[in-house]
């Protein structure tokens, strides 16, 4: 047990994402779709914004690497996975579809909650609602199957 | 070059936020199952569990922080009305699911550790992301 120290870690990890996504343009759908948009009048100032974000999480990883174990955990918790399946790119391309029709992905819409803005609860709510019928639905399918 | 600065600084401040969950608490940021985990944990919430609801605070806390510092709100225009942004949204939080990620966890943290599984999410979000906007614009 780590008492508080955990969660407050988390806590000012989460308040850094949160800043960098408000500093760097994120929050703005508009300016998204604006990237999203190579066709038209492409806006490629996000491509700042992942490639700053991933050199710092790169080296984040590399010294993970080094470590037997995270300062304030028993284990590094990383996803084990390899496979490139179906689930993986359907599930992406449908992403990208609303993401685009949007301008909104998980991590700037929960963090524009504290906005207040109507649009951003309405595609929160409807994000919980996507991710629980998946849940759902594809819990149940192997038990289905089974004989 | 005004946009570029902001938006580089910005990234690094994510980078970080990554960095530090993995160093110090060994999770992955990534927004779309910390959401989902945080809401099918509810009903029996555990030791991680409030460290990933802490986490989201956090996050929900960056924009009015940033308000103070910054003497104004980070900018936020919504083009889409309430019908398209609940069918968006629909979109997003099954896709993610189904796809095991979204832009902060297959980008931010997928990438960074060369993922083979990232790399193709990322291409095949960015993809049809594109594509979209591209055949929103000739319908408009």
């Amino acid at each position: 047990m780590s008492g508080p120290v955990r969660p407050l870690a988390a806590l000012a990890a989460g308040l850094l994402f949160g800043l960098g996504l408000s500093l760097s343009g994120m929050l703005d759908p508009a300016r998204v779709r604006g990237f999203l948009d190579v066709g038209g009048a492409w806006d490629p100032s996000l491509v700042f914004v992942l490639g700053g974000a991933v050199s710092v999480s790169a080296l984040g990883y590399l010294v993970s690497r080094r470590l037997r174990r995270p300062v304030l955990a028993d284990s590094f918790d990383l996803p084990r996975s390899r496979r490139i399946d179906a689930p993986l790119v359907g599930g992406a391309a449908l992403f990208g579809i609303g993401w685009g029709l949007s301008g909104f992905c998980p991590g700037p819409a929960v963090a524009a909650l504290s906005t207040g803005a109507v649009p951003v609860l309405v595609f929160v709510a409807a994000m919980l609602v996507g991710m629980v019928a998946h849940d759902l639905t594809r819990r149940r399918a192997p038990a289905a199957v089974r004989p | 070059m005004d946009a570029y600065l902001p938006a580089l600084g910005g990234g690094l401040l994510i980078g970080l936020s990554a960095a530090t969950l993995l160093l110090l608490n060994g999770r992955i940021a990534g927004i779309s199952g910390l959401v989902s985990g945080v809401v099918s944990g509810l009903r029996r919430p555990g030791e991680r569990w409030f460290a990933d609801a802490a986490f989201l605070i956090g996050l929900v806390l960056g924009p009015p922080v940033f308000a103070i510092l910054a003497g104004h709100w980070p900018a936020m225009r919504i083009g889409a009305g309430l019908p398209v942004l609940a069918l968006a949204g629909l979109l997003v939080g099954f896709g993610t699911r189904l796809g095991s990620g979204c832009t902060s966890g297959h980008g931010v943290c997928g990438l960074a550790r060369f993922s083979p599984r990232s790399i193709v999410a990322v291409l095949v979000f960015l993809a049809t992301g594109m594509l979209t906007v591209a055949l929103m614009r000739v319908a408009s």
